[in-house]
């Protein structure tokens, strides 16, 4: 494929209208800066700083010293309440999210804690309350007194049995250390399939397209046009992101940068191609950005395992996901940015990637008819 | 011959497996350096036809054949010898004027050493030269259609296709555009096939081919087509104190008359049988070939029997009733652009009143005012006794709207627009039964019920899109450009329906391109630039312009003597 002149010709003409149409600079550039900042600042799936209510039923310096432990951690922000009854109207009142009640053995000085979590987010809930529990553990530990649990959940029974736990790949438990790669897979998305599905179909709304066959062009010519400059408002959208993800976030990033560029590149054209392929045949700017988000922003976000893990989603999900190349996309990103040079895994999962690239851009030229019938 | 078509038929198939044929056993040759009009009602196939010589389609049958080469469908020899111009011009609205041009010379590989003398050439003709930095999306209609045609014409084609250049174009732009094309076969041999639904641009051709249902109904010279109607046209004076359109809207409901229209304060009519007593006084006329297209038309069909034998013209009126419509010193600005400037006139009720005017000349501002779409900048607008300025909703009641472009839902069936529109309106009950009913049976929409608006013939989707204009029974009908792009037949039913409406008493204010159906008009309004031209009666306009330049006979000349002189005593 030699650039001719008449390529030259269409790519120009394209960046002519990507410069001057805002909605195109607004979709491609400030949207996924926009959403790049949600997801790193925003949206988080860490328990941090959970408001809790410890209850003090005689004030002692146990109780002192526990309140000063679980207000020096980064997790809980604890206040006082003189009863239970007044912890419960807080918890009802969503004022604190869990409550502590502490009862020292007079005899024996043992400490009796009694942990009371809102189940509202299941998941939330669970995190909280081991992390309670860790935390009243150690506080006991120090003080070299025996503790003893009353959970309103399943409440674990403490052996002798001594847990060492380690968290690898994220150590710091830091949920943005994976939304933050995420997010450059959905924005690749968007640029890549969404603004891409509405400019074939524009054409043929405007009467412009029944113009352009009328002309000696070949598919391959206008196929080329097409993907070239939004190739390169996707590859500009990844430069933006990675720095973002380096100097705003401090997202480490343990495997390749040549790598992760290159797999990139491969994902939005095989993006580019859906969205052209969608544009040919709907024909229609309306219908091809409704199907666009049906087919592939939703699984980009639902099913690739960019929020919710596949390991643990059914069989069947985790087969239909293979069948969009943002799970492979994915996986590679998490990958490379939290694990490393994993060979096989980054193997498998560009070649998947190169196979749906061609495929979805060889879809896309055949569609890209030079007749109206 | 350059250009060959042999028995050339197309059928399409639809989804659900019917098929039409759009095209049956058409043959054409074009010889080099030919003009040649394909004419025909909406879809009769024209554009299906220039589709096929262009290669966007493959014919189902025959043959296609390009100096001497036969080829269906994409072959880029013959391609990049063919310049094809679509409907919708094929420009990029967000490009430049000289964008627009690049791309073209691009596309169709025209050297870059001879681009600078093609360009200056090209703009020179149209007179852009002062525009290049425009955005095309900026021009007014007139110019975007000039601009489509040097984007065409970028690499000089051997034969050019044009599908309806003039659709939606004054005559001033209209009359540039044959100037062009006159100008550039003078200095190459290029051949062109061009579709119209103008019978004078036909007219002007070497060659016609009129299309009807997919077939040909006539092909050869315009003279001798024209010669089909030898001895049946007439020119009929109506008596004192009869307006012309009165007596046309009678003779085209009688028996034997194939066609009559309002031509210079006479009615002009076409008969099939010569020996009717009206014609006794008339005087006979050379034929026309927009009399021979009509005659063609009609051969095979009836004209409906009228049952009203005698001519009893409407008893003029004794007193004059009060104006329905009042502005006064209106003026709208868009920025720093004043798109009206002081037009004052008046429409009493039951008139049917022209607004004419060049593309951008504010007639579509003016009627936006007058329905209380858009707030005015200054002056009053007054419409059925409720000031527009103050109470638009009010006003808007007795107002029936009908767009320029089509705009009613293209996915709902015929019925179910008129049931959305009349309940937009307030209609409910019976009487949304009764409205829908008379809308059905005026309009003849009854065997098109339940087909998607977005799939009638054109003519079809003018007519609904009136039939929702006058479901709340308005006393005052707003058309913009009503009859763009419509042909001779359909556009007599409309304005027979439009005399109709007016004899009930509606007031029609209407807009259009077509000069000669200012004739219909009791009074006509022109206006340029947001200025108004002229006011009167289409006598009195046609003897003002006879002021201006004395050789002025037909409403389309008066027209261009007006406007001009304006423009060259005004220079902005």
């Amino acid at each position: 494929m030699m650039l001719n002149p008449r390529m030259l010709a269409l790519i120009r003409k394209e960046f002519r209208q990507m410069l001057r149409d805002r909605s195109t600079l607004t979709l491609g550039i400030i949207l996924p800066m926009t959403l790049l900042l949600i997801f790193g600042f925003g949206l988080s799936l860490d328990v941090k700083n959970v408001p809790v209510a410890l209850v003090l039923d005689e004030p002692s310096p146990v109780t002192r010293d526990l309140l000063q432990t679980l207000a020096r951690s980064a997790y809980f922000s604890p206040s006082l309440a003189t009863s239970w009854q007044e912890a419960e109207e807080l918890i009802i009142g969503g004022h604190c999210q869990a409550v502590v009640r502490c009862q020292s053995n007079a005899r024996n000085g043992s400490l009796h804690f009694q942990i009371l979590v809102n189940g509202r987010d299941a998941n939330t809930a669970r995190i909280m309350g081991s992390y309670l529990e860790g935390a009243l553990q150690r506080f006991a530990l120090q003080r070299g007194t025996p503790a003893s649990f009353q959970s309103s959940r399943s409440a674990p029974s403490f052996g002798q049995a001594d847990l060492a736990t380690r968290i690898w790949y994220n150590d710091a438990m830091e949920s943005r250390y994976f939304l933050v790669p995420g997010v450059i897979v959905l924005i690749m998305t968007l640029i890549g399939s969404l603004l891409t599905a509405l400019i074939v179909a524009r054409e043929w709304e405007r009467g412009t397209w029944e113009a352009l066959t009328a002309t000696p062009v070949a598919k391959y010519e206008i196929l080329a046009g097409k993907t070239i400059p939004y190739f390169f408002l996707g590859m500009l959208g990844l430069f933006l992101c990675l720095a973002a993800a380096a100097l705003i976030f401090d997202i480490p990033r343990r495997g390749s940068l040549f790598l992760i560029i290159l797999d990139s590149a491969i994902y939005l054209l095989a993006c580019l191609g859906l969205g052209l392929y969608i544009s040919a045949v709907t024909k229609s700017q309306f219908l091809a950005s409704q199907i666009v988000i049906v087919i592939s922003f939703m699984p980009t976000i639902m099913l690739s395992g960019f929020i919710f893990d596949l390991k643990s989603a059914p069989l069947i999900a985790q087969y239909l996901a293979c069948l969009f190349p943002a799970t492979w996309y994915v996986e590679l990103m998490q990958t490379l940015f939290l694990a490393g040079n994993v060979p096989e895994l980054i193997i498998t999962d560009s070649a998947m990637l190169v196979l749906f690239a061609v495929f979805l851009l060889a879809c896309a030229c055949t569609k890209m008819q030079k007749s109206l019938e | 011959m350059l250009f060959e078509a042999r028995k050339i038929g197309k059928t399409f198939t639809r989804k659900n497996g019917q098929t039409i044929e759009a095209l049956t056993d058409i043959t054409l040759s074009l010889a080099e350096g030919s003009l040649t009009a394909l004419v025909g009602p909406d879809a009769s196939g024209k554009t299906t036809f220039l589709r096929l010589v262009a290669g966007l389609l493959t014919p189902s049958s025959g043959s296609l054949c390009f100096a001497g080469r036969p080829y269906a469908g994409q072959c880029p020899e013959v391609l990049s010898a063919i310049g094809y111009m679509p409907q919708k011009f094929g420009l990029y609205e967000d490009l430049t004027v000289q964008e627009n041009l690049d791309l073209y010379a691009d596309l169709k590989e025209v050297p870059h050493a001879l681009r600078p003398a093609r360009y200056t050439r090209l703009l020179e003709l149209c007179a852009m030269a002062p525009f290049t930095q425009r955005l095309a999306g900026r021009l007014s209609g007139g110019m975007k259609q000039k601009l489509g045609l040097i984007c065409t014409l970028i690499a000089p084609p051997s034969l050019l296709l044009l599908d309806e250049p003039t659709v939606g174009v004054d005559p001033l732009s209209r009359r540039e555009l044959w100037e062009i094309i006159a100008q550039l076969r003078a200095e190459s041999a290029m051949t062109v096939l061009v579709s119209t639904s103008y019978m004078d641009e036909a007219e002007a051709c070497d060659d016609i081919l009129l299309l009807f249902h997919g077939k040909t109904l006539a092909h050869g010279k315009p003279q001798a087509i024209a010669k089909l109607a030898q001895g049946q046209s007439f020119l009929l004076q109506p008596p004192l104190d009869v307006r012309p359109r009165d007596l046309q809207a009678w003779l085209w409901g009688q028996s034997g008359i194939i066609d009559a229209v309002p031509q210079a304060g006479n009615v002009r009519v076409v008969a099939k049988n010569t020996h009717l007593p009206v014609l006794a006084k008339a005087k006979a006329l050379p034929p026309r070939l927009e009399d021979s297209f009509m005659l063609l038309l009609q051969k095979d069909q009836d004209a409906s029997p009228s049952t009203q034998t005698r001519f009893s013209p409407r008893p003029p009126a004794r007193d004059t009733p009060a104006p329905v419509i009042v502005t006064e010193h209106v003026t709208r600005k868009f920025g720093n652009f004043l798109a009206v400037n002081d037009v004052s006139f008046s429409v009493l009720p039951g008139e049917v009143f022209g607004l004419l005017g060049p593309n951008g000349a504010g007639k579509t501002t003016t009627f936006r005012m007058l329905c209380g779409l858009l707030p005015a900048s200054g002056g009053s607008l007054s419409v059925a006794g409720i000031d527009v300025r103050k109470t638009p909703d009010e006003a808007r009641r007795h107002i029936g709207y009908v767009a320029q472009k089509f705009s009613l839902y293209g996915q709902l069936s015929v019925r179910e627009n008129l049931a959305f529109f009349a309940g937009a309106y307030g209609l409910h009950g019976q009487k949304r039964q009764e409205r829908m009913a008379q809308m059905i049976e005026d309009f003849e929409l009854a065997g098109w019920l339940e087909v998607a608006a977005q799939d009638l013939p054109g003519g079809l989707q003018r007519s609904l899109a009136m039939a929702v204009g006058l479901l709340h029974e308005p006393s005052i009908l707003f058309l913009d450009e009503p009859t763009s792009g419509a042909d001779p037949l359909s556009r007599r039913i409309f304005w027979k329906r439009i005399a109709e409406l007016s004899d009930q008493g509606v007031t029609v204010v209407v807009t259009t391109h077509f000069m000669e159906e200012a004739e219909y008009c009791d009074h006509i309004l022109i206006q340029d630039s947001g200025i108004r031209l002229a006011l009167g009666s289409p006598a009195e306009i046609r003897a003002q312009a006879q002021n201006l330049q004395a050789h002025v006979t037909s409403m389309e000349e008066a027209f261009i003597a007006i406007v001009q002189h304006a423009r060259h005593t005004s220079p902005s």
